[in-house]
C-alpha cells in the first residue's frame, strides 16, 4: 500500500490542527495571517490531489479507497471551500474573536467530506458523515448574537442526530444480512445468497433515509430552509454545495457498489423521491420572499434533479450527477456570494434588500443573474449542460415521465429566480452609491462567473473527466 | 471564399460589440449606439454576402463550418446555410440593423439595452444557421432572458403591466420549450440506439428511419414546443400581450423574426426528421390555423390600442404559415418560407411606426388619433407600406407568400384553404378601418406639434420598407432561393401523403 496518496487527508487535518492552534497563539494582529494560512494550505491539498488525480489504490481491505472518482469530490470540496474562504473575506468581520476556529471547522467539514467520498465501508463513511456534520452544527450556530442562527445549530443539530440514527440503523441491518460492512464484501455476500431478506431491503430505506437528510430529498427536506436562512451566509453556502455533494459521492458508490441494481432494484424508489423532490422544491419556492430561503428551495430542488442522474444509473445519468455537482459549486457559490455582499451591506437577505443592485453594482447583479439562470438550466449557462446529461440518462433508462416533470418544473423555476433579476434590475432602493467589493470576493465572482460561462458554452473537458471518474461503475 | 468562416463572424460580431459596449463608460452614449449600429451593420452586410454568393445550382448547405464540440454527445459546433435559411438569416439582420436605429431615443441605461439588444440578434441568428441541434437549441432559448429583461426594464405598462407581460411570454416559450427539449431529448438517444454512436447533427439524425409511432410522439412535442413559439392557437396568449408590454425593438424583433424560429424548427427539425410524424400530426395543425387566421383576426377587429391591432394580426398571420406547413407540399412550403419573410419585415415596420408614434404622444389608442398623415407623411406612408402589405396586397412581398400558400394548401385542405382565405378579408377589415381612422381624415389641432420621421428614424422605413417592395416587385430572387432548400429537403424525405389521424 503506498500510504503516500493519503496525504491528502493527512495534510488536511494537519492544517485544521495548524490553523486551530494558530488561532490560539497568535496575537490579536497577527489573526490576519490565518485565513491566509487557510487558503494557502488548502490551495497546496488541492495541487496535492490534482497533481495525483489518476493514482488509485485501496487501502485495508477496501475500506478505504483512493480512486478517480474520490479524487473528484475531492477537488469539488476543494474548490468550494476555496471560494467560500475568498466571499466570505468582509462576512468573517461578524465572527469577531472566534474568526480563526471559523477557518479551522470549514477545514474539518472539508476532511469529514473527503473521507465520505473516499470511503469504502459503512464505518469509514459514518465517521466521515459525523465529522462533517458536527462542524456544521458548530459552524451554523456561528453568529452568537443572532437567534435565527442560535435557532439553525440547535435544530440541525437535533434533525441531524435523528437522521444519523437513522442511518446508523439502516447499516447495522445491512451489516446483519450480509456479515460485513465493506462495500465490495456486502456485494459479494449478497449476490452469492441470491435472494433479498426483507431486513435487507428495511436497511437499504433506512439507508436512503439517512442520506436523503443530508442531500435534503423530499420528505427529508424540512430541516433545509430554517436552517439555511438562519446559518451565516457563508456557512449556507458551503452547506448547500459540499455537503449536498459529499451526500451524493457517498450514496452513488454504496447503491452503486454495495447493492447493484441487478442485485435490488432501487430505481424506481428513488424515481418517485426525485420527482416528490423537484415538484416540492420548486413550488414552494415561488413563493419565497427571502433570497436565503429561496436558494434553500432551490437546493432542495436542485437535489432532485441530481437525483435524477443517479436513478437512471446510466453513463449519461452518473456522468450528469458530477457534472451537476461541479457546476453547482459554480453557480450557488455564486449566488450565496452575491447575497453574502449584499448582506455585508444592507444587513438583510430579504428580497427588498436587493433591489437596485443592477444600477449600484452591475457586476454583482449580472453574477447573480447568470449564476442564477444557471441553476434554472437555461443555456448557454452550466446548468443546461449538466440537466441535458441527467436527463439524457433518464430518457435512456426508460424514465420519459421523469423527464417530463424535471424539465417542466425547471421551466417553472425561471420564474422565482427572475423575480431575483426583476429586484435587482427595477427595483428602486433606498441607499445610492457603489457597493464596495473587497478584491478577494471580486476573485471568487469572477470564478464562479467564468465557472459557470466555460462549462456551459464548453462542456467537453468537464465531460471527459467525469467520464474517467465514473468509469468504476459501468 | 475557402474557409473564411463567414457565418461565426456574421453571428459573434454583435456579441462582440455588446461585449465592448459593456466596457465602454456610461457617459459614451454616442459611441455605444454607434457600436450597436455597426455591428449589426457588418452582420448585415455579411449575410448579404451570404445570400449573393449562395451557389443555387448546387443547392444544400453551404458556407459550412464545423468543431468537434462535446464528444459523448456528439455535439459539433456546426454551421450552415441553406434556401431555407439564408432568408430567415437576412430578415434577422435587417431587422436587427432597423431595431438598433428604431430604439436611437432610449435615454436611460442605454449600455444594458443595447448590449442585450445585441445578444437577443445573434441569439437569433444562431438558430437559423445552426445544423446541429444542440447548437440550435442551445440558440433557442439564448434569446428568452435577454428578452424579459428588456421588457421589464425598457417596457411600457398600458393595459397590462410590463412586469407581468415580460413573465408571461418567458414562462409561456419557456414551457414550450420544455416540451421540445423533452422530444430533442428522446430524438437523441433514440437515434443514438440506432446508430450506436452519438450524434446531434440534423443531417445524420435526418437520414435514420424512427418507427412511426415514436416519430408522431417526438413530431407532436415538436409541434407543441415551436407551436408555442410561433403562437399557435391555442398557445397564443403570450403574443398580444407580450408585444403591448415591450419596447419598440423588442416588438421587432419577436413578431418579426423570433416567432419564426418556430416554423423554421417545424421544418428544418419536425418536417425533416420526423416526417411520418409530421404527415400524422399535420391535419391537426391545418385545424388549428384556422384558429390562427380566424379566431385571432376576429379579436383584432375589436382592439382599440394599435400594439394589440398588430399583436393579434401576427398572430393571425401565422396561421398561414401553419397551413403551409402542414400542407407539405413543395408551394405550400416555399409559401410558408416566403411569408415568414415577408411577415418579419413587414410586422417590424410596423412596429417601428407604432414605437415613433407612442414615443412622441404617448398614447396607442386609435380614438385618440386622426388625420395624422397632416402632420406626418412620412409615418403615414410607413404605416401605409405595412398596412397594405399586411392585407396581401400584389406588390408587396406579404401577397407572394400568402398566394403561394393558398396554390399549395388546396391541394390537401380545400374547405380550410377556402376558410383561411377569408382571412384576407378580415385583415383588410381592420387595417383599413385602424388605418383610416389613424391617418386620414380631418387634420387635429392637438397633435400639430408632433413630428415627422427623420435622421435616424426614417432607417427602419428605409430599410424595412424597400425589403417589403423589393420582395414584392422581384419575388424570384427569393423564392428561387426558398425553393432550392425546399426542394432538397422534401427530396431527401421522400414523397409523403397527408392522413394518419383523420
Amino acid at each position: 500500500m503506498n500510504y503516500g496518496l493519503l496525504t491528502t487527508e493527512i495534510l488536511t487535518a494537519v492544517l485544521g490542527l495548524i490553523v486551530l492552534i494558530a488561532g490560539l497563539l497568535l496575537p490579536e494582529r497577527g489573526k490576519k495571517a490565518v485565513g491566509f494560512l487557510a487558503v494557502l494550505g488548502l490551495t497546496v491539498i488541492l495541487a496535492n490531489v490534482i497533481l495525483n488525480f489518476g493514482h488509485e489504490a485501496v487501502f485495508f481491505n477496501g475500506v478505504y479507497q483512493i480512486d478517480i472518482y474520490g479524487n473528484f469530490f475531492k477537488v469539488l470540496f476543494l474548490c468550494a471551500a476555496l471560494l467560500v474562504f475568498f466571499m466570505a473575506s468582509r462576512y468573517t468581520e461578524f465572527f469577531g474573536q472566534r474568526k480563526s476556529e471559523w477557518f479551522s471547522f470549514m477545514i474539518f467539514a472539508t476532511l469529514g467530506m473527503m473521507v465520505m467520498a473516499s470511503a469504502g465501508d459503512l464505518i469509514t463513511l459514518y465517521v466521515g458523515l459525523e465529522l462533517m456534520t458536527i462542524s456544521f452544527y458548530i459552524l451554523s450556530a456561528y453568529l452568537l448574537n443572532d437567534g435565527l442562527s442560535a435557532e439553525a445549530g440547535i435544530k440541525y443539530l437535533i434533525m441531524g442526530a435523528l437522521s444519523s440514527a437513522v442511518l446508523l440503523f439502516g447499516m447495522s441491518l445491512i451489516y446483519a444480512a450480509s456479515g460485513s460492512t465493506v462495500f465490495t464484501e456486502i456485494y459479494r455476500t449478497l449476490s452469492a445468497a441470491g435472494n433479498i431478506q426483507p431486513v435487507l431491503v428495511a436497511g437499504i430505506v433506512m439507508m436512503i433515509a439517512g442520506l436523503g437528510f443530508k442531500i435534503s430529498a423530499v420528505p427529508f427536506h424540512m430541516w433545509t430552509p430554517d436552517i439555511y436562512q438562519g446559518a451565516p451566509t457563508p456557512v449556507t453556502a458551503y452547506l448547500a454545495v459540499a455537503s449536498k455533494a459529499a451526500g451524493f459521492a457517498a450514496l452513488v458508490r454504496i447503491l452503486l457498489v454495495a447493492l447493484p441494481l441487478s442485485l435490488f432494484n432501487w430505481s424506481l424508489a428513488l424515481a418517485v423521491l426525485a420527482a416528490l423532490t423537484i415538484v416540492i422544491g420548486n413550488l414552494i419556492a415561488l413563493a419565497q420572499k427571502n433570497v436565503k430561503r429561496l436558494l434553500a428551495y432551490s437546493s432542495i430542488a436542485q437535489a432532485g434533479y441530481i437525483l435524477v442522474g443517479l436513478v437512471a444509473a446510466n453513463s449519461y445519468g452518473l456522468k450528469g450527477v458530477l457534472f451537476y455537482a461541479m457546476l453547482y459549486v459554480f453557480s450557488n457559490v455564486g449566488a450565496f456570494a452575491v447575497t453574502t455582499m449584499v448582506e455585508v451591506e444592507t444587513g438583510s437577505t430579504e428580497l427588498e434588500a436587493f433591489n437596485g443592485l443592477g444600477q449600484r453594482a452591475p457586476m454583482l447583479a449580472a453574477v447573480m443573474t447568470v449564476c442564477l439562470l444557471s441553476l434554472a438550466g437555461i443555456p448557454p449557462l452550466a446548468g443546461f449542460a449538466g440537466k441535458f446529461y441527467l436527463f439524457s440518462g433518464a430518457i435512456q433508462a426508460g424514465y420519459l415521465w421523469l423527464a417530463f416533470v424535471g424539465l417542466l418544473m425547471s421551466m417553472i423555476s425561471v420564474y422565482y429566480y427572475l423575480i431575483v433579476a426583476k429586484a435587482m434590475y427595477i427595483g428602486i432602493s433606498q441607499k445610492e452609491g457603489p457597493i464596495l467589493v473587497p478584491l478577494t470576493a471580486r476573485l471568487a465572482l469572477w470564478v464562479c462567473l467564468a465557472g459557470t460561462l466555460f462549462i456551459g458554452l464548453y462542456p467537453g473537458p468537464l465531460s471527459r473527466i467525469t467520464e474517467m471518474a465514473i468509469g468504476l461503475f459501468l | 471564399m475557402g474557409d473564411f468562416p463567414i457565418l461565426s463572424l456574421t453571428l459573434f460580431i454583435p456579441v462582440i460589440g455588446a461585449i465592448i459596449i459593456m466596457i465602454l463608460p456610461r457617459e459614451q452614449e454616442r459611441s455605444i449606439k454607434y457600436l450597436a449600429a455597426i455591428s449589426t451593420l457588418i452582420s448585415l452586410v455579411l449575410s448579404l454576402l451570404v445570400f449573393c454568393r449562395y451557389d443555387m445550382t448546387n443547392a444544400g448547405m453551404q458556407f459550412v463550418e464545423s468543431i468537434p464540440w462535446v464528444k459523448d454527445l456528439g455535439v459539433n459546433y456546426a454551421l450552415g446555410v441553406d434556401g431555407i435559411s439564408i432568408p430567415l438569416l437576412l430578415l434577422t439582420n435587417l431587422i436587427g440593423f432597423s431595431a438598433v436605429y428604431a430604439s436611437w431615443q432610449v435615454a436611460e441605461r442605454i449600455k444594458e439595452f443595447f448590449a442585450l439588444l445585441l445578444l437577443l440578434i445573434t441569439g437569433v441568428m444562431g438558430t437559423f444557421v445552426a445544423t446541429d441541434l444542440f447548437i440550435f437549441f442551445l440558440f433557442y432559448e439564448v434569446v428568452v432572458i435577454p428578452i424579459y429583461l428588456l421588457v421589464i426594464m425598457f417596457g411600457s405598462s398600458k393595459r397590462v403591466t410590463k412586469e407581468y407581460a415580460g413573465m408571461k411570454l418567458t414562462i409561456y416559450l419557456l414551457i414550450g420549450s420544455a416540451f421540445l427539449l423533452v422530444g430533442l431529448i428522446a430524438l437523441f438517444i433514440k437515434a443514438q440506439a440506432i446508430l450506436g454512436y452519438p450524434s446531434m447533427d440534423i443531417k445524420t439524425l435526418a437520414g435514420l428511419n424512427y418507427p412511426v409511432a415514436f416519430q408522431i410522439f417526438a413530431y407532436s412535442l415538436m409541434a407543441l414546443g415551436f407551436g408555442t413559439l410561433l403562437s399557435m392557437v391555442p398557445f397564443h396568449a403570450w403574443s398580444p400581450d407580450g408585444y403591448a408590454g415591450a419596447p419598440t425593438a423588442v416588438s421587432m424583433i419577436h413578431a418579426g423574426v423570433l416567432k419564426k424560429i418556430g416554423g423554421y424548427g417545424l421544418i428544418r427539425i419536425g418536417l425533416f426528421i420526423l416526417p411520418a410524424g409530421a404527415k400524422y400530426i399535420a391535419p391537426i395543425i391545418a385545424l388549428l390555423a384556422i384558429g390562427n387566421v380566424v379566431y385571432a383576426g376576429m379579436i383584432c377587429l375589436s382592439q382599440k390600442d394599435l400594439k394589440y391591432i398588430v399583436g393579434y394580426s401576427s398572430v393571425s398571420h401565422m396561421g398561414y404559415v401553419l397551413i403551409g406547413i402542414a400542407s407539405l407540399n413543395l408551394i405550400s412550403i416555399n409559401g410558408a418560407v416566403m411569408m415568414m419573410f415577408a411577415h418579419g419585415v413587414m410586422a417590424a415596420l410596423f412596429f417601428a411606426m407604432i414605437g415613433n408614434l407612442y414615443h412622441k404622444s404617448h398614447t396607442r389608442n386609435v380614438a385618440d388619433f386622426g388625420g395624422l398623415a397632416h402632420q406626418m407623411p412620412r409615418l403615414a406612408t410607413g404605416f401605409m407600406l405595412a398596412g397594405l402589405s399586411s392585407l396581401g396586397l400584389p406588390g408587396t412581398v406579404n401577397f407572394i407568400g400568402e398566394f403561394t400558400i393558398f396554390v399549395g394548401a388546396f391541394r390537401n385542405y380545400q374547405i380550410l384553404t377556402i376558410i383561411a382565405i377569408s382571412g384576407i378579408i378580415i385583415t383588410a377589415v381592420y387595417i383599413l378601418r385602424t388605418l383610416g381612422n389613424l391617418l386620414f381624415g380631418p387634420r387635429k389641432p392637438e397633435w400639430d406639434h408632433l413630428q415627422d420621421l427623420r435622421g435616424p428614424e426614417m432607417v427602419p422605413l428605409l430599410v424595412l420598407g424597400g425589403a417589403i417592395l423589393l420582395g414584392g416587385i422581384l419575388p424570384f430572387t427569393l423564392m428561387d432561393l426558398i425553393n432550392s432548400g425546399v426542394g432538397q429537403l422534401l427530396t431527401q424525405i421522400g414523397p409523403i401523403q397527408i392522413g394518419g389521424i383523420f
